[in-house]
């Protein structure tokens, strides 16, 4: 089963956290990375640039209007994600919790089963 | 006929066979299964090139000895430095493999690659890898992840079997009947990631279901007398019978009631039923026999109408006493609605909705829709509807359930 681990960023969070703490969270997704690529269970990962770099397209009578910005004005924002192929929601939640934001105060990973999937996976 | 055809079918006998033999010479199970995979993919690229070779057996098991030759060696020149090692290289191998018969090995490896320290699917994929004889790039495929993912879960895989103790041997009296029934379970999971299919594209998924098929014909020729062998093998090809008829020209799910049964395949119907009637009349009862008679039973009748819902009803009654499980209960109360009226099903179904195993799950929901829809009740019935196609995570389902509450009437 194709699960999404999504890491939802919090700027307000991330920023009150001492400097230590920051490095802990980046670092700790070595370990876990190795783990689950060892395992067989990654399919892939990938982290976003910042939000306030996004644009957003809109088509209005055929033609598009583009705006800088998120989305949404939101407190989170879509911060990166594990794509992984795991034997169960159980193990997926299992995994989920072995991602370092998970540990964070006002962060948490989303984890959401994949519907529908095509492409090319090996590059 | 194709030659890659030719070849693949040729590789997929073989590759297991010639695994025998090099295990059986060597031990390293490990090893011998990664020299084999070289040697299957050596012959993938040169025979449709060069032709078939006149002894593909034992060009493979020459070819496999000298991948396994090449990565001992290596292995050795790699730890030579760390610590020593008694030299335990494999003799070369030349001779043509003649002298071997073809033993039970096939089915050896498969109790080896469904050992039960494995997870079902890290079972499936050694077994896909090992015993069926596919290589790493075709599985990944199937199951639309990539190569890395899968030759990794395969190499985790192996591990754990020599972890957990596991040997190229077949199992003894003890658990022989235990281990028996996690092979056929791994044969169903792969039957049914075929034919169902949570991931992969059709063409893929079809061939998961072909070689599940494949290997539950070899598991029988060499345990003829087994009931849930036989069962297993007629239920496979009595539901993969309706393959063509159960989706709709834009790839829609057509319930069994809509199917067109003409384009059901009469053939795989009448294996299948023979083998289900031989194996209940011949052995103790089982699951699989029971499922296959259930699907023989429904293939028999021309229409839902004429089904013999009274037999299906029964059928699953046993089926519930011999292995109690919600989901059989759940396609009870389907029969059961047939039987005596939606109200009946709609009674049974409140009763397993107190199962926690059961309650909310979205099949509960979908059969509760459709008995609803029956009755009558239209307002409950749509609802029922898009609560079973939230919880699903099959699109192709989704979109059905979707489409079933579009087509109720308004109020």
């Amino acid at each position: 089963m194709k699960f999404l681990l999504i890491m939802h960023v919090n700027p307000a969070v991330w920023d009150s956290l001492t400097e230590e703490e920051r490095t802990a969270v980046m670092e700790g997704h070595g370990p876990f990375l190795e783990e689950i690529t060892a395992s067989g269970e990654l399919i892939m990962t990938q982290a976003l640039a910042d939000p306030s770099q996004s644009a957003v397209v809109r088509v209005r009578d055929d033609r598009p209007v583009v705006t800088d910005g998120p989305y949404l004005e939101a407190k989170e924002y879509l911060g990166g994600y594990y794509l992984v192929d795991c034997e169960s929601k159980e193990r997926a939640l299992q995994l989920a919790a072995l991602i370092p934001d998970a540990r964070i105060d006002g962060l948490g990973v989303e984890v959401r089963q994949v519907m529908f999937s095509h492409g090319q996976l090996d590059t | 006929m194709n030659v890659d055809l030719r070849v693949e079918d040729l590789l997929r006998e073989l590759a297991p066979q010639v695994l025998g033999v090099l295990v059986r010479r060597h031990g390293r199970f490990e090893e011998c299964e990664d020299a084999v995979q070289e040697a299957v993919i050596d012959a993938v690229t040169q025979w449709p090139v060069r032709g078939l070779p006149d002894n593909p057996r034992g060009w493979l098991v020459t070819a496999a000895g000298r991948r396994l030759i090449d990565q001992v060696r290596s292995d050795h020149a790699r730890r030579a430095r760390e610590v020593t090692v008694a030299r335990r290289e494999p003799e070369p191998v030349t001779e043509p493999d003649e002298d071997v018969p073809d033993t039970d090995d096939t089915l050896t490896l498969l109790f080896l690659c469904c050992h039960p320290a494995l997870t079902p699917a890290s079972q499936t994929a050694l077994t896909l890898r090992a015993a069926g004889g596919l290589t790493t790039a075709e599985i990944a495929r199937a199951f639309l992840v990539p190569e890395a993912t899968m030759a990794a879960r395969i190499s985790r895989a192996k591990q754990r079997v020599r972890a957990a103790g596991g040997r190229f041997a077949p199992p003894g009296p003890h658990e022989w009947a235990g281990r028996l029934r996690v092979v056929l379970q791994v044969l169903y999971l792969i039957f049914n990631e075929g034919y169902t299919a949570s991931s992969g594209d059709d063409l893929h998924r079809a061939e998961l279901s072909r070689e599940a098929i494949r290997l539950a014909r070899m598991v029988r020729r060499r345990l003829p007398g087994d009931g849930e062998v036989a069962g297993l093998l007629g239920l496979m090809l009595i539901t993969d019978a309706r393959r063509g008829a159960r989706t709709g020209p834009s790839g829609e799910l057509v319930p069994l009631a809509e199917q067109d049964r003409t384009r059901w395949d009469a053939g795989l119907i009448a294996e299948g039923t023979a083998l289900a009637v031989e194996a209940m009349a011949g052995s103790p009862l089982g699951p699989y026999q029971l499922e296959a008679a259930i699907a023989a039973t429904h293939a028999a009748a021309p229409s839902t109408t004429e089904t013999d819902w009274y037999q299906i009803h029964t059928l699953y009654r046993i089926l519930e006493r011999i292995a109690p499980n919600p989901m059989i209960t759940l396609n009870r109360a389907v029969a059961l609605a047939q039987l005596e009226g939606p109200g009946a099903g709609l009674d049974l179904l409140a009763e397993l909705a107190r199962d926690e195993r059961m309650a909310g799950h979205h099949r509960l929901h979908a059969v509760r829709a459709h008995l609803l829809e029956a009755s009558g009740r239209t307002a409950a019935a749509r609802e029922a509807y898009r609560l079973a196609a939230r919880g699903t995570a099959s699109l192709a389902e989704r979109r059905h359930l979707l489409e079933r509450a579009r087509r109720l009437p308004a109020e």
